[in-house]
C-alpha cells in the first residue's frame, strides 16, 4: 500500500516537472493505450512494416519462381496458401505484395503532405487573392472523382508503381490543403501567434515555429487515414493494370489475375484481398484511435 | 435565399474554368506529339497535318485552349480514335447503365445506413452500437473489387443463386436486369453505407441532445415517436450534403465494380479507353464527371438551403 502511494507521489512529482508539451503528449499516449482496437492495430501496422522490410527473409519461396508441376494447387503443407496459375507460391507473393502497399501508402501521402502543407499554409496565412486562387484550384481538384483522376494521370504518365503513387499523391493533396488552411485560420487567432507577430517575428518563423507545430495532431491523424485510402487506391490501380506491373507482386495485381480463375482456384482471390482489407482496417482503426487520443476536448 | 443561390453559382464558375484548364493540361502532359497520338496507328503525314489543322495544334497554347473550350461548350468532346464515334455520344450511351448502378447502390446504402445509424445512436455504447461501428469501419476498409469477387465466388459459383456477370437493359428485361445488378449495387453501396451510417449516427446523437427533443420527451411522448417523428427528420438533413459529396467516390467505385461484374458502363468505358490509348475518350469522361460533380453539388446545396430554413433567412450555410 505504502509502496503504491509513494510511487503515485513520485509519479505526481515527475508530472509536475514535465514541460507542458510532454505532459500533453503523455496524456495523449495514456488515452491511446486505453483503446485496445487502436493498440492492436498499431502492433499489426508494425508487423506489416516488418513483413514488408524483411520479405526476402520471411518468404518461403522466390515470389517470381514458377513451378509448372504445381499449377493452381490448393493450400497444402508445401504451399501454405496454395499456388497461382503458373505455379508461384501465393504466400511468398502475399508477403512481397506488402512492399508495394507500404511504399504506395507512405510515398503518396508524403507527396500529398509536401504539396498540401505549404499551399494550405500560404492560403490560410496570406488570405486574399492567393487564398481564393488556391481554394478554387482545390475545389477543382476535389471535383475529379479520385480514381478517375488517378486513372487519367496514370494513363498520361504510363502505368507503373511510381506513376500510380504520383497520381494518388496529387489526388489526395486537396484534403491536406484544406486541413492545413483550416488549422492556420484557427491557430492564427491564438494569443501566442498574435504575441509573436507583435514581437516582430517574420512570416516564415511564425508559420514554421508556431502555426505548423500546433497543426501537427490533425495532420498526423489525416495522414494515417489517408495511408489507408492510398493502399486501397494503389491496389485498385494495380487491379485495373495501371499500377505495379507483373511479374512484381502486388495485392491488387494478384486479384486482377485471380478473378479469371474463380471457380478453379478460389484461394488465389482470398489471401491478397484479405491482406488489403486487414491492413486498411488497421490503419483506419489506428487513425481513429489517434484522433480520439489527440483530441483535447476529450 | 436568392443571394445564397447566386453566390453559390458564382463560386462554381471559377472552379469549372480551372477544371477545364486542368483537363486540357492533362492532354498536353501526354508524352510525344499530340497529333501523332490522335492519329493513332495512322502515320500518314497528310493525316497528321489534317489533325494539326483540325485541332489548331500549330497555334499558341492559349488559342488552342479557347478553341477546344468553344468546342466543349457546343457539346463536342472530340472523337474516339478507335470507333470514330463522337465522345459525347459514347458517354450518353454508357451513362444510363452507370446511373442505374449508382442509384441502386444509393438505395442499398440508404436502406442499410439509416436504420443502423439510428439504432446505433439511440443505443449508444451498447453491443448493437459496437456491431454498427465494426460494420461501418469494415465497409470503409474493404476494397470493393475484392468484395465483388468474394460475392461472385459465394453467391454465383458456390450457391449458383445469381448470375456472376453480364448486363441486360432494364427496358428489355426488368427482372433479368435486377438479378444482374443487385450484387454490383450491394458492392458499390457498401462503402457509401459505411460513410452514411457514421454520419447518421453522429447527427442523430447531436439532434437527440437538442431542447425540442427533450421537450417532446418531457411532454410524455413515446421514445419511438420522438425518435422517428422529431429527431430523424432533422438528423436526415446533413445526409443530403454527404450524398452529394460522395458522388465522386461512387463514380470511382463504379469503375472497379463495372470491371469486376463486366457491366458496360462509364467505368468500363474509361478503363478500355486507357488501354486503347483513346485519349479523347479519357479526357471527355474526366471533364464530364467533374463538371457533373460540381453541378450536382450546386443543386445539392440549393436543395439543402430549401430543407434548412436558417439558410433562407441568412443567405449563408449554417
Amino acid at each position: 500500500m505504502t509502496g503504491t502511494r509513494s510511487s503515485e507521489a513520485s509519479e505526481a512529482g515527475a508530472e509536475s516537472l514535465e514541460s507542458p508539451t510532454s505532459g500533453i503528449r503523455n496524456r495523449a499516449l495514456r488515452r491511446f493505450l486505453r483503446r485496445p482496437p487502436a493498440v492492436i492495430s498499431f502492433i499489426f501496422i508494425i508487423l506489416f512494416v516488418l513483413v514488408a522490410i524483411f520479405a526476402p527473409q520471411l518468404a518461403p519461396y522466390d515470389p517470381a519462381a514458377t513451378d509448372f508441376t504445381a499449377v493452381r494447387q490448393a493450400p497444402s503443407e508445401t504451399y501454405l496458401l496454395g499456388t497461382d496459375e503458373i505455379g508461384r507460391d501465393e504466400l511468398s507473393r502475399v508477403i512481397f505484395g506488402a512492399r508495394a502497399s507500404l511504399v504506395a501508402g507512405v510515398i503518396s501521402v508524403a507527396i500529398a503532405l509536401i504539396l498540401g502543407i505549404p499551399l494550405g499554409l500560404i492560403s490560410g496565412y496570406y488570405r486574399g487573392v492567393v487564398d481564393e486562387l488556391i481554394m478554387r484550384f482545390t475545389d477543382a481538384l476535389l471535383s475529379f472523382p479520385f480514381l478517375i483522376l488517378a486513372v487519367a494521370l496514370a494513363a498520361a504518365l504510363g502505368p507503373s508503381l511510381t506513376n500510380a503513387m504520383i497520381a494518388i499523391g496529387i489526388a489526395t493533396t486537396p484534403t491536406f490543403i484544406r486541413l492545413t488552411r483550416g488549422q492556420v485560420l484557427s491557430v492564427q487567432a491564438e494569443d501566442y501567434v498574435q504575441a509573436a507577430k507583435a514581437s516582430g517575428a517574420g512570416d516564415i518563423r511564425i508559420l514554421f515555429k508556431h502555426v505548423l507545430p500546433n497543426s501537427f495532431a490533425p495532420l498526423l491523424v489525416q495522414a494515417t487515414l489517408t495511408i489507408a485510402g492510398a493502399i486501397i487506391a494503389e491496389s485498385s490501380l494495380s487491379f485495373l493494370g495501371l499500377g505495379v506491373q507483373p511479374p512484381t507482386p502486388s495485392w491488387g495485381g494478384m486479384l486482377n489475375t485471380a478473378k479469371n480463375y474463380m471457380s478453379q482456384a478460389p484461394w488465389m482471390a482470398v489471401w491478397p484481398g484479405l491482406s488489403i482489407f486487414v491492413t486498411v482496417l488497421a490503419f483506419n482503426l489506428f487513425g481513429d484511435g489517434l484522433r480520439d487520443a489527440l483530441d483535447p476536448r476529450d | 435565399m436568392l443571394p445564397f443561390i447566386l453566390k453559390r453559382f458564382l463560386t462554381a464558375i471559377p472552379t469549372l474554368i480551372i477544371v477545364t484548364i486542368m483537363v486540357f493540361s492533362i492532354q498536353r502532359m501526354l508524352p510525344g506529339d499530340p497529333a501523332l497520338i490522335l492519329a493513332g496507328e495512322d502515320r500518314d503525314p497528310q493525316v497528321i497535318e489534317f489533325i494539326r489543322e483540325k485541332y489548331r495544334l500549330n497555334d499558341p497554347v492559349p488559342v488552342q485552349y479557347f478553341a477546344w473550350l468553344g468546342q466543349v461548350l457546343r457539346g463536342n468532346l472530340g472523337q474516339s480514335i478507335r470507333t470514330n464515334q463522337p465522345v459525347t455520344e459514347l458517354i450518353l450511351e454508357k451513362l444510363p447503365v452507370t446511373v442505374e448502378l449508382s442509384l441502386l447502390s444509393i438505395l442499398v446504402a440508404l436502406l442499410v445506413s439509416i436504420p443502423v445509424g439510428v439504432i446505433s445512436a439511440v443505443r449508444k455504447n451498447t453491443f448493437i452500437d459496437y456491431v454498427g461501428t465494426v460494420f461501418a469501419l469494415s465497409g470503409l476498409s474493404v476494397p470493393n473489387f475484392w468484395l465483388g469477387i468474394m460475392l461472385i465466388l459465394l453467391v454465383s459459383v458456390q450457391w449458383q443463386l445469381l448470375p456472376a456477370s453480364g448486363f441486360v437493359p432494364f427496358n428489355e428485361a426488368p427482372w433479368e436486369n435486377l438479378k444482374r445488378m443487385i450484387m454490383p449495387a450491394f458492392v458499390l453501396g457498401t462503402g457509401l453505407a459505411a460513410i452514411l451510417m457514421r454520419q447518421m449516427r453522429s447527427s442523430m446523437l447531436e439532434v437527440l441532445k437538442q431542447d425540442y427533443v427533450r421537450t417532446a420527451q418531457a411532454k410524455g411522448l413515446m421514445r419511438r415517436i420522438v425518435v422517428l417523428r422529431h429527431a430523424l427528420r432533422n438528423a436526415l438533413i446533413p445526409i443530403i450534403t454527404i450524398l452529394g459529396l460522395q458522388l465522386g467516390g461512387l463514380l470511382s467505385g463504379a469503375v472497379l465494380t463495372e470491371q469486376v461484374f463486366t457491366i458496360p458502363g462509364f467505368g468500363k468505358l474509361v478503363v478500355d479507353a486507357v488501354f486503347n490509348r483513346d485519349y479523347a475518350v479519357v479526357q471527355g469522361i474526366v471533364l464530364f464527371t467533374s463538371t457533373a460533380y460540381i453541378l450536382i453539388n450546386l443543386l445539392v446545396d440549393i436543395a439543402y438551403a430549401f430543407a434548412n430554413p436558417r439558410i433562407q433567412v441568412s443567405g449563408e450555410v449554417s
